[in-house]
């Protein structure tokens, strides 16, 4: 018979498709799933920690390559981290499907047929009474929330329908949360840019340092708006002997024109600005001291603040300047900033405090080819010296040149001089969106009151029969665990008893 | 931020509160331990004995001996002294920073000891769950212990990053989870000696394994309802601290694995033939993890989550 041959034909799909679908599936899915998560956490990360990766390429490169043909530096979007979480995905769809067509039909039918031996059930009493019973049971039973079946002798009652709804609720939130994941992070992006005081940020894709965008993310998400960071403040905390040099707050008080409406606001850690499409975190901040380099010729051959990367708590911190048109030679500067500087035994300078109290400068200065124009990019922040002979410094021929705000100094054979401006602060900003945002923590928050109802609502059933010989029997069900279901059955009966006798 | 001026002599009596909490927490170990002796030294009466002489069908849920012996109640007494001291202390610690005493690995670890006491207790009231008392003195000793010895700082003014009301919100909700969780772990580890057969005289003073399973059950239930909540504030959180709401941080990956066990968990109780040893099994790796990731990855793992304060 052709119904004969389809079903062996769809033998082994359907073999495949109830071993997916088991429960028992689903817990080993979801055991490989906790155990794919974990080498995640011990090798660094591309998405959340790329430079870990760099430095890990670094220190032991065959192992690095090993690991990242393993994707184990990205590991969350991984081929195997992804099939498993998609086979989840499937069997949790190929068991919850079919669940909530038979729930959604328990939901319309009536309570089942009392079954015929009652004693049978977990729960049971019986004692002598008649058909006022179960009138009263009728009326005990509806107020207590049961749905009801009257049969011929017989009352049979069941609650907890939330139980089942809520989950499937759940685990239908739980696809909700991986689509808005999935959706949200497609057209999600976010953007950095320093930003030293006085700094006015446009918002278009030219403008930020780095960029990460979703993979559908289009450039007209980026609305108009720009940001003029106005000062950037740090409160220490100045009260307290033991936290003293702490910072308790960092604050960019910026100046914000979103095309109708211009605001003066404030951007701290915890508290980022609405933009139009974006917000806007505060993610880092330092010094950018304002030098101005003068060549051989008495030229400006540099003229303006560097962003400074703080390299310890007490904001030590570390700027390179290049000038390419200086003449005779190009010139590099390495250049260190104390914001409060002590001169250790040593010779060396160290900052003990991280705001400026007495802030100081040393440069080591190169002078030869700065290698800019060899056609490969240069990162802002690194001097490549490999070309250049160093002129003041440390072992060098003559000692580093050291600058407080206001000074300058001549650089030695007539190079040039340099002069320690002022002294200005940056933030790091971050402009991100991620429209699945909202998605997801609506989704989540189902899952969690769904999730809720599933565990601590106990689905019952209950059964009152008038049994011959004017026995009258109670007998109470309850799916799964349920420490409750004696003391229920017990209160029942009793409200039963007391309503029949009036 | 206002500028919060830190307490620093009443620290220090916060701190002396702490240390005599963990005294009297030793000496209820010693009496809770004393007991479980002596219970070893005789078998208990047996549960259908018992039913038969309470006339009762169902199997008496109360371990034989019901009777506290002078030596329990005593343990009971000083494990409700410690609590009462510690909780001063923890107290005194808040008002002494100016904020909520939960902002580093020290407070953390005592303010998880206090409540996982108090959730002990409170439960103790509705059933009864002496049998793990041991269990439960001596994790929250061993906590306490790391937590003054270990991890001990100085108060301190918190960083930015951590000014903010879900400070409040996201971390207690994260301390009563581990506290619902460890008692459900506890009633893993009584499952586990029991099933294995060995010290079948004492452990015929603990409930039946199925009653057992059954605490367990509801403790991590009830824990995982919580932690589920702990994952979501911790999300909202970190989107406007870290300009996203999920980046994969160690400490997010450990909260996420710890989070799929327990689904494990609770899959398995639902699982013909997963239930009872693995299901116990699987509860109790899953607590590991969660201690793991309170001690291990705190300490040693590189993230976002820097509020160990060494």
């Amino acid at each position: 018979m052709a119904s004969s041959f389809l079903s062996r034909l769809s033998f082994w799909p359907r073999f495949f498709w109830r071993q997916l679908t088991s429960m028992r599936n689903a817990l080993i899915l979801l055991l490989l799933l906790a155990v794919a998560a974990v080498p995640g956490s011990v090798y660094p990360q591309r998405s959340a920690d790329p430079n870990g990766v760099k430095v890990f390429y670094d220190n032991e490169p065959e192992l690095a390559a090993v690991l990242d043909q393993l994707q184990l530096f990205d590991v969350y979007t991984s081929v195997w981290f992804s099939a498993i979480y998609i086979l989840l995905f499937v069997s949790l769809a190929g068991c919850v499907l079919p669940r909530t067509k038979i729930h959604f039909e328990a939901l319309r039918a009536r309570p089942v047929q009392t079954p015929k031996n009652l004693e049978r059930m977990p729960e049971y009493l019986s004692e002598a009474g008649d058909s006022s019973v179960l009138e009263s049971a009728m009326v005990v039973l509806k107020k207590r929330g049961f749905r009801i079946d009257r049969q011929q002798e017989s009352i049979s009652a069941e609650k907890g329908y939330a139980k089942e709804t809520g989950n499937l609720v759940f685990h239908y939130s739980l696809v909700g949360v991986l689509l808005a994941v999935g959706f949200g992070g497609g057209f999600s992006f976010s953007g950095q840019r320093v930003l030293v005081e006085g700094d006015t940020f446009v918002n278009n894709l030219a403008s930020y340092d780095s960029f990460s965008p979703g993979a559908l993310f289009d450039e007209g998400q980026l609305e108009p708006f720009s940001l003029t960071l106005d000062e950037f403040d740090v409160v220490y905390d100045l009260a307290n002997r033991a936290n003293i040099g702490q910072p308790i707050d960092f604050i960019a008080s910026v100046s914000a024109d979103f095309g109708q409406t211009q605001t003066a606001s404030d951007i701290r850690v915890n508290y980022p600005l609405a933009a139009p499409g974006a917000n806007v975190y505060l993610t880092g901040n330092g010094f950018a001291p304002v030098v101005t380099v003068f060549d051989g010729d008495g030229n400006i051959s540099y003229q303006g603040p560097i962003v400074f990367l703080p390299q310890d708590s007490n904001m030590t911190s570390l700027g390179v300047i290049k000038a390419p048109d200086a003449l005779p030679e190009q010139l590099g500067i390495i250049a260190f900033f104390y914001p409060t500087a002590e001169k250790l035994t040593t010779g060396a300078y160290t900052s003990i405090y991280p705001d400026p109290i007495a802030p100081l400068m040393t440069m080591n200065v190169y002078t030869g080819n700065l290698g800019l124009d060899s056609g490969i990019p240069r990162n802002a922040y690194a001097l490549d010296t490999a070309n250049m002979e160093m002129i003041a410094g440390r072992d060098g021929p003559v000692a580093a040149i050291e600058l407080e705000v206001g000074q300058s100094a001549d650089l030695p054979d007539g190079l040039g001089s340099v002069r320690f401006d002022g002294l200005l602060r940056f933030a790091s900003l971050d402009v991100a969106h991620n429209p699945g945002g909202i998605w997801v923590l609506l989704f989540a928050a189902l899952s969690l009151v769904s999730l809720t109802m599933s565990l601590m609502v106990p689905r019952r059933r209950v059964w009152v029969r008038l049994a011959a010989g004017g026995k009258i029997e109670f007998a109470a069900l309850s799916r799964r665990d349920d420490p409750n279901l004696t003391q229920v059955l017990e209160e029942i009966v009793q409200e039963i008893r007391s309503g029949s006798k009036k | 931020m206002t500028e919060v001026v830190l307490n620093e002599p009443l620290s220090q009596v916060s701190l002396l509160f702490v240390s005599s909490a963990l005294a009297f927490l030793a000496l209820a170990l010693v009496l809770f331990s004393f007991q479980l002796v002596k219970l070893s030294t005789v078998e208990a009466v047996s549960s259908e004995a018992k039913a038969a002489s309470s006339g009762s069908t169902m199997v008496d849920e109360k371990i034989a001996t019901d009777k506290m012996t002078a030596t329990e109640r005593a343990g009971f007494i000083l494990l409700w002294v410690s609590t009462a001291i510690l909780g001063v202390g923890v107290v005194l610690r808040g008002v002494a920073a100016g904020r909520v005493p939960w902002a580093n690995m020290y407070e953390f670890s005592i303010s998880g000891a206090f409540l996982i006491l108090l959730v002990y207790l409170t439960a103790l009231k509705i059933k009864d769950l002496r049998f793990i008392a041991t269990f439960i003195a001596g994790f929250a000793l061993v906590t306490i212990f790391a937590a003054v010895s270990l991890f001990y700082v100085e108060v301190q003014t918190i960083m930015p990053a951590l000014q903010s009301y879900w400070l409040v919100i996201h971390v207690v909700v994260a301390i009563m989870a581990t506290g619902f969780l460890a008692v459900a772990a506890g009633m893993h580890i009584a499952y586990l000696l029991k099933a294995s057969g060995r010290a079948k005289k004492l452990f015929s003073h603990f409930p039946e394994l199925l009653q057992l399973e059954r605490i367990a059950y509801r403790f991590n239930v009830v824990g995982f309802v919580l932690w589920s909540f702990t994952l979501i504030a911790g999300a909202v959180w970190a989107e406007r601290a870290w300009h996203r709401y999920w980046g994969w941080d160690t400490k997010e990956v450990w909260t996420f694995i710890i989070w799929v066990l327990y689904a494990g968990y609770l899959h398995a109780m639902a699982t013909r033939g997963w239930n009872g040893k693995r299901a116990a099994w699987l509860g109790l790796v899953a607590f590991l993890s969660v201690i793991f990731n309170f001690t291990i990855v705190n300490l040693f793992f590189k993230g976002l989550h820097v509020y160990s304060g060494l």
